[in-house]
C-alpha cells in the first residue's frame, strides 16, 4: 500500500467545541453539588438520597455523566492521536477507550437511576 | 578592548564520518565588538571549519540561523552575548524534531511542506485592478503580527505536537501564515482555507501550551492566531 498521509476528517471543530461545552456542564454540576454540600446535604444518607433523587438533580447528573464520558472519550483519544503512530494499535486503543467509556457511562446511569 | 573566553558545548554530527551524534566542548575568544552569538559562531568556524551552521543576513530577517540555545530555540544573530553569564558553557543543539543534516543544520523539508499546504498566497479571482486591491486601515491592521513571520522554524520545532505529528499537524508557523490569509479581506478563499484546517490533526492538535509564543524571535503570537481561526470556524457553523 502506498504511504499517503491521510488528513481531512471534518470532526476536529465539533470535538473541540464539544470538549469545551461538556467542560462547562461538569463545572456547573460541580458548583451545584459543592453548594449543596456546603448547605449540609451530605450530613445524612436520607438528605443525600433526597437531594440526588430530585428531578432537577437527576436531570443535571445525567447530563454530567454524558458530558464526562464524551469529554473523556475526546481527551483520551486525543492522547492516542498525539503519541501513538501505528494505525492498528491506534484503532485498537480507540475502540478499547470507547468501549470502556460506554461501559462506565452505562454503569453510572444504572447507579443514578437506581436511586 | 575587553576580550572574553566563551565556552561552548556543541552538537556535532556528520553522517559521512560519525556513527552517532556527540557533544563537543570548544572555546573561543571574542572581542567587545562581538555582540551576538552569531559573531562568536563565526569566530568558532574560523577556529574549526568543520562546524556547520546556517546563517545569512545576521540581523534577524532571513531566519537561517535558528538553533537550540541553552535549551531554548532562537536565532543566533539575535542572541545577545551579554546575556550569557561569564564562565558558563553555552549549549548549542540543532532545532529539535527535525532530521539533522549536519551539526546545527536541520532538514526543513517537512516544515516547508506544512507551510505550503496552507497555500501561503493571496487567492483572488477578480480581474486585476488597475493599481492595487485596497483595504481600509482597520482591515490592514488585522495583518499586523501575522505577516512578519520569517519562517525560521523556531516555533514549530518548539512545539511537542509538531515533534509527534510533523506530517499531519501544520505547526504554529504554518497556522500563523494560514490566519494571515484568512484574515486578509482581499483573499476570496476563506471557506476553503477553513475547510482545509477543519481536521483533528491539522489545526486541532494545538493544545495551547504556547511554546511557540515563548520562542518566537520576532515576538509574534501563533497561539492567538490559532485561537482566531477556531473562533472563525465556530462562527461559521452557528
Amino acid at each position: 500500500m502506498v504511504n499517503r498521509k491521510l488528513v481531512g476528517a471534518h470532526y476536529g471543530l465539533i470535538d473541540w467545541l464539544v470538549q469545551r461545552i461538556t467542560g462547562v456542564v461538569m463545572a456547573v454540576f460541580t458548583v451545584v453539588v459543592g453548594f449543596a454540600l456546603s448547605e449540609g446535604v451530605g450530613s445524612s444518607y436520607e438528605r443525600w438520597y433526597g437531594f440526588m433523587s430530585s428531578t432537577p438533580m437527576r436531570f443535571i447528573s445525567f447530563l454530567c455523566i454524558v458530558s464526562l464520558c464524551w469529554h473523556a472519550w475526546i481527551g483520551v483519544r486525543d492522547t492516542w492521536m498525539d503519541y501513538v503512530q501505528p494505525a492498528g494499535i491506534k484503532l485498537t486503543l480507540h475502540v478499547l477507550t470507547l468501549l470502556s467509556v460506554i461501559g462506565c457511562g452505562g454503569w453510572a446511569v444504572q447507579i443514578l437511576w437506581r436511586l | 578592548m575587553t576580550k572574553r573566553i566563551l565556552k561552548f558545548n556543541i552538537y556535532r554530527y556528520d553522517p559521512d564520518v560519525d556513527r552517532k551524534p556527540y557533544l563537543q566542548d570548544i572555546e573561543v575568544e571574542v572581542d567587545a565588538t562581538d555582540r551576538k552569538l552569531l559573531d562568536a559562531l563565526v569566530k568558532l568556524k574560523a577556529k574549526d571549519d568543520s562546524i556547520a551552521f546556517r546563517r545569512s543576513c545576521r540581523e534577524g530577517v532571513c531566519g537561517s540561523d535558528g538553533m537550540n540555545i541553552n535549551g531554548t530555540n532562537g536565532l543566533a544573530c539575535l542572541a545577545d552575548l551579554s546575556t550569557f553569564p561569564d564562565g558558563k558553557t553555552i549549549v548549542l543543539r540543532p532545532l529539535p524534531g527535525l532530521p539533522v543534516i549536519r551539526d546545527l543544520i536541520v532538514d526543513m523539508t517537512q516544515f516547508f511542506k506544512q507551510y505550503h499546504s496552507i497555500k501561503p498566497y493571496l487567492i483572488n479571482n477578480d480581474p486585476l485592478p488597475e493599481r492595487e486591491r485596497l483595504q481600509s486601515p482597520e482591515e490592514r491592521e488585522e495583518l499586523n503580527g501575522l505577516y512578519e513571520c520569517i519562517l525560521c522554524a523556531c516555533c514549530s520545532t518548539a512545539c511537542p505536537t509538531f515533534w509527534w505529528n510533523p506530517d499531519k499537524f501544520v505547526g504554529p508557523a504554518g497556522l500563523l501564515a494560514a490566519y494571515r490569509f484568512i484574515a486578509d479581506t482581499r483573499d476570496q478563499a476563506t471557506n476553503e482555507r477553513l475547510d482545509n484546517l477543519e481536521d483533528p490533526y491539522r489545526l486541532f492538535r494545538c493544545h495551547t501550551i504556547m511554546n511557540c509564543v515563548e520562542v518566537c524571535p520576532k515576538g509574534l503570537n501563533p497561539t492567538k492566531a490559532i485561537g482566531k481561526i477556531k473562533d472563525m470556524m465556530v462562527r461559521r457553523i452557528i
